[in-house]
């Protein structure tokens, strides 16, 4: 018999986990790139990347404090955006597309390369930088909680972290869209020429908002590490399309789309994974081995991706009246 | 796949249906494309930690050597894969010995190591993080050392075979932006498909090569029709934007990629000859594989360009390219040159994907997005939607990747092109066929 | 409203605003704009060759001329948005050849585009607010903190219904702009470039796919700029909004200026009808096209009407 209890209780975990939390707040910079300013970034995997390494590296390296680590992966990411942005932010929107596809995947060679193993760990990542921040835990040792979300207080930990960030990122995102600011953006989302005939310096724009959705970027990549290893081959082109497919379920130019899509994806995600998973290993399925059922999950994915594009750009949350994209 | 809006089902019906038979029958071939047992991975879905390490001669990726991890009563065996790489799942934390057999190595190397007892063996812990490395770089050993002069040769020989492949893929890629404005990240799966299918026939069915090949090509051919008529132009009729149909590719190629994991799973397999060494030439490191790959392709590409100069089909074909509307309004039928832009491009994919099989050498899921960005960068370079811009493109691609090779270590020699890439956008965004735009 | 308009509602013209005889390059008396030695070329095409042009100010000049003579390009040079091969002009005695469109926005010199710009994806209120200048809300920094801004987008907020409402599009200011017809997305952006309090309002083609209906109502708007002190140069293919309300004209031809004067003079010029002609003024006139047809009953209807006062 199925374990229907087992799969439903996995699904709920990842409402709160931190992987949804990290996901959340990558797509909420992607909301501020594609669908506010209407910026083709598919880099984003690699301000993440730039984040979990700059973190990481600053801790086992270089040996510094938490709140430094922090930084160096947020300056990192800025850095990047600002190498990304000068030359591309004059390109038409395919080029950028391209352009930033081939800079995450340049950062991903990086890392990957046995070059600078000693720092980077190439192939296999780092492990073992937890530990700073598990000394900041206030909340003390023991196991907490209800139903099927009992952690110990690392992981408690790490989801307040996690979920405070994408609350505070969310809140400036809200701010910053009803304002001025926001309403010039949304004016360069849609004709970037009528902007500059209005007096605006529209680069410049382009290049705080690139910048902004970075950095949510980079600190959604500590998020992601926090209960795992740093691993390159985590932060393929894959992980920002499925961060594009966040996106576009919740709602693209909108705040809480992205946070609810994110939810939804990996609560439904898991439910089905756990349920074709189960299903293969009762016999219900049997053309299909252990490992194709978990590729089923990419193949969803990107069906789903399709699908919302083609019937239900806006996403959930969305006004189809403010979409720029759909033409 | 996206459901496409209803229309009347009599004059549809029977190509829908040949379409979706086509379809089925492939899928079931396809599933008997037996998948290997995985080597190189190890129980990782069994046990909750996990042992992994590279194994490297010379900066090279060393496959096929065999590693013994023993620890707390555990053993277990691993063979290193294509690029070098290992994992083993482990059931418990603690102390573990890394073996590397030294009989599976190539004749004449060892490990040597001055400061070790034992240099083949690693003592390695399996700590908090859950897992544990242990990599082997092997120095120079017994290796013949090639003049400065014959490597150099060799890349650039090696450089313009990937280019030539490259070009068939970034051709069809070109025109099918130039002809419809898609950018098409499932380019990547027709590349695959080309070499799945030789797989198929070739392999698994036992057809001689020379009729396997043309098969394959006939199916990547027919697949890149089956694309445009099943979902783009229902799509580009409905009136969805560029993006829009940008991202609907992303989703497709995503949803493809893995269902062609699904069938033959996640190892590389190869195609008959490839890794035959009777066929060196003994000359700069090529076969006749090679020698026949950049044939083909050569010939290929003359016939491609032949088309696009020559016939009234090919001109309309580089009108429609250039500008749409005007040469909708000048009277081509742009309909009839889309339908064969599509099954160009399906068929020039699947011939590279077949090179590019034997030039790796393997097949693989996703041989196709490996090279898919540096399709794309082949095209940028060269000028979106123009033929003769993604030849050349391609070509300053794969040789810039090989002998960049020369200078920066192998495992990053697709950052070269890339940064070529960005660098010539900065320089001359429209690429260098390209034309500019106008505001206004 | 229409204070330029005179007896029987016909515009005020102003004279007297150049130096010496009428020609191309002449001096103006108050020049907002001179210019010098502008060209532009595509490819081998010579899109713009412009020796010297000035530009009166407080008037209202017409930019005419037939398909492909350069003005839009012009335009496009003159605000910004397409660099020259040579040239330098200057903007109320500054020099502004070479700097980015933006910045020539900001020192007062707004344009509107021959495809309206109307921001569909923005309602019409948040389109007139994004056109005022100086907005402190703007600034990243600034904008998250609403207490530093709120004012001032009160204020810009009673503007931009107070022009709303010269527009009559006040109704509509919470709709989305892509819910506006044509004509009224053509009141929108002129409203909209309004919003920055302009020296120099250059208007593409304004009147280009306006019902007839709205015609009058907008030559009326642009009366109206010219009474508040306004400077106005507009691109125009309609001879008769050029006659009624062009104080000056400007005739291109192949990139060049051809003809300066005021609208009578003009469009007597031989060069002028040899510009629309081409070289096919030794021809029969039917084998002409029927626009350049038609231009030249406009010039010889308007000429018998204002023969007949």
């Amino acid at each position: 018999m199925i374990d229907w209890l087992q799969i439903i209780s996995n699904a709920a975990q990842e409402i709160i986990s931190p992987t949804t939390a990290a996901y959340a707040l990558a797509a909420l910079g992607l909301a501020i790139h594609f669908g506010f300013t209407g910026l083709l970034n598919f880099g984003q995997a690699g301000f993440m990347m730039l984040g979990a390494y700059g973190y990481a590296i600053a801790t086992l390296t270089l040996g510094w404090p938490v709140w430094a680590a922090i930084l160096t992966g947020v300056v990192a990411s800025i850095v990047f955006a600002l190498i990304l942005g000068i030359p591309t932010l004059r390109l038409r929107a395919d080029y950028l597309a391209i352009v930033t596809i081939a800079a995450a995947e340049i950062v991903r060679l990086l890392f990957t390369t046995n070059t600078w193993v000693e720092v980077t760990g190439s192939a296999n990542g780092l492990q073992g930088y937890k530990g700073g921040f598990a000394a900041l835990n206030p909340i003390p040792p023991g196991t907490y909680g209800f139903g099927p979300w009992v952690y110990n207080e690392y992981d408690w930990w790490v989801r307040i972290f996690g979920w405070g960030l994408v609350a505070i990122a969310a809140f400036i995102t809200w701010r910053l869209f009803k304002s001025p600011w926001g309403r010039v953006i949304k004016g360069i989302r849609e004709d970037e020429d009528a902007v500059r005939a209005l007096g605006k310096n529209v680069y410049f724009y382009k290049m705080q908002s690139l910048i902004l959705g970075g950095v949510f970027g980079a600190l959604a990549g500590m998020i992601f590490i926090l209960p795992r290893a740093v691993v390159p081959s985590n932060y393929q082109t894959s992980l920002t399309f499925f961060i594009y497919a966040i996106l576009l379920l919740g709602g693209a130019a909108t705040v809480f789309g992205p946070i609810i899509g994110s939810v939804i994806f990996w609560v439904l995600l898991s439910f089905f994974s756990g349920f074709i998973a189960r299903a293969v290993e009762v016999g219900w399925l049997p053309f299909l081995t252990n490992v194709q059922a978990g590729q089923l999950r990419f193949i969803l994915v990107g069906i789903t991706i399709m699908l919302i594009v083609i019937y239900r750009p806006q996403g959930i949350f969305g006004n189809r009246k403010e979409l720029a994209f759909v033409k | 796949m996206a459901h496409v809006a209803s229309r009347p089902l009599t004059r549809r019906a029977p190509r829908r249906l040949a379409a979706v038979l086509l379809a089925g029958l492939v899928s079931v071939l396809t599933l008997s494309i037996a998948a290997p047992a995985a080597a190189n991975e190890v129980g990782l879905d069994e046990y909750d930690f996990k042992v992994s390490g590279l194994v490297e001669l010379a900066d090279e990726p060393l496959a096929d050597v065999l590693l013994v991890i023993e620890g707390g009563g555990f053993r277990v065996e691993v063979e290193s894969g294509q690029d070098g790489r290992w994992a083993v799942g482990v059931p418990e934390r603690g102390d573990f010995t890394v073996t590397l057999d030294e009989n599976t190595l190539p004749a004449g190397i060892a490990v040597i190591d001055e400061n070790l007892e034992q240099p083949n063996v690693r003592t390695i812990t399996v700590g908090q993080s859950g897992s544990a490395v242990a990599n082997f770089f092997i120095g120079q050993g017994e290796r013949n050392t090639t003049s400065l002069f014959d490597q150099v040769i060799e890349r650039l020989l090696n450089g313009l075979n990937f280019g030539l492949l490259l070009a068939l893929a970034a051709i069809g890629l070109s025109l099918v932006f130039g002809t419809t404005g898609l950018s098409n990240f499932a380019h990547a799966e027709l590349i695959t498909f080309g070499g799945l299918m030789t797989l198929l026939f070739g392999v698994t069915f036992g057809l001689p090569v020379w009729l396997a090949i043309p098969i394959a090509l006939i199916l990547s051919a027919a697949l890149g029709f089956f694309n445009d008529a099943a979902l783009w132009k229902p799509l580009r009729k409905k009136g969805v934007g560029l993006i829009p149909m940008m991202i609907v590719s992303i989703g497709l190629s995503l949803a493809v990629r893995y269902i062609f994991q699904l069938f033959v799973g996640g190892d590389t397999q190869q195609l008959p000859g490839a890794t035959d060494t009777t066929l060196s030439i003994g000359l700069f490191g090529l076969s006749w594989i090679d020698v026949a790959s950049m044939g083909v392709s050569v010939i290929v590409l003359l016939g491609v360009a032949y088309f696009l100069l020559r016939t009234r089909i090919g001109k309309a074909t580089r009108a429609v390219s250039d500008n749409p509307s005007l040469a909708a309004a000048s009277g081509i039928d742009v309909d009839r040159v889309i339908r064969i832009v599509w099954f160009m491009a399906g068929g020039l994919a699947g011939l590279s994907g077949i090179l590019w099989a034997y030039f790796r050498p393997g097949v693989s899921w996703d041989m196709g997005f490996q090279i898919l960005l540096l399709t794309f960068a082949a095209v940028t370079l060269g000028g979106l939607g123009t033929a003769f811009g993604a030849l050349i493109g391609a070509l300053i691609v794969g040789l810039f990747v090989e002998l960049s090779t020369l200078i920066i270590p192998s495992d990053m020699k697709y950052v070269g092109a890339l940064v070529i890439l960005i660098l010539v956008l900065l320089v001359r965004p429209q690429g260098i066929l390209g034309r500019k735009e106008r505001i206004g | 409203m229409s204070s330029s308009a005179g007896a029987q509602g016909a515009p005020i013209k102003s004279t007297g605003l150049h130096i010496g005889e009428p020609a191309p390059g002449v001096k103006k008396v108050d020049p907002i704009i001179i210019a010098n030695n502008i060209t532009r070329t595509f490819g081998g095409l010579t899109a713009v060759q412009v020796e010297h042009l000035e530009i009166p100010r407080g008037a209202i000049t017409a930019l005419i001329g037939p398909n492909g003579a350069g003005k839009t390009t012009l335009f496009n040079l003159l605000t910004g948005f397409d660099k020259p091969d040579t040239g330098e002009w200057t903007f109320d005695g500054q020099g502004i050849s070479g700097i980015p469109a933006f910045k020539v926005a900001r020192k007062g010199q707004v344009r509107t585009f021959q495809l309206t710009k109307a921001l569909g994806l923005l309602t019409v209120l948040d389109n007139m607010k994004l056109g005022a200048k100086g907005q402190s809300g703007e600034s990243l920094a600034r904008a998250l903190f609403p207490w530093v801004w709120r004012k001032q987008e009160a204020e810009i907020e009673a503007r931009a219904i107070d022009l709303l409402s010269r527009f009559k599009l006040d109704s509509k200011k919470d709709d989305y702009a892509a819910s506006l017809s044509g004509g009224q997305r053509k009141l929108l952006e002129m409203a909209r470039a309004l919003m920055s309090q302009p020296s120099l309002v250059m208007l593409d083609e304004p009147m280009a796919g306006v019902n007839p209906a709205l015609t009058q109502s907008l030559l009326d708007h642009i009366l109206d700029l010219k009474s508040e002190g306004m400077t106005v140069l507009f691109v125009e293919h309609d001879m008769h909004m050029v006659r009624h309300i062009a104080d000056w004209v400007v005739v291109m031809a192949e990139g060049r200026v051809v003809a300066e004067g005021d609208p009578h003079e003009v469009m007597s010029n031989p060069a002028v009808i040899d510009a629309y002609l081409g070289s096919h003024h030794d021809e029969d006139l039917g084998d002409l096209d029927t626009g350049v047809m038609t231009a030249i009953k406009e010039l010889a209807d308007d000429d018998a009407a204002d023969n007949k006062h």
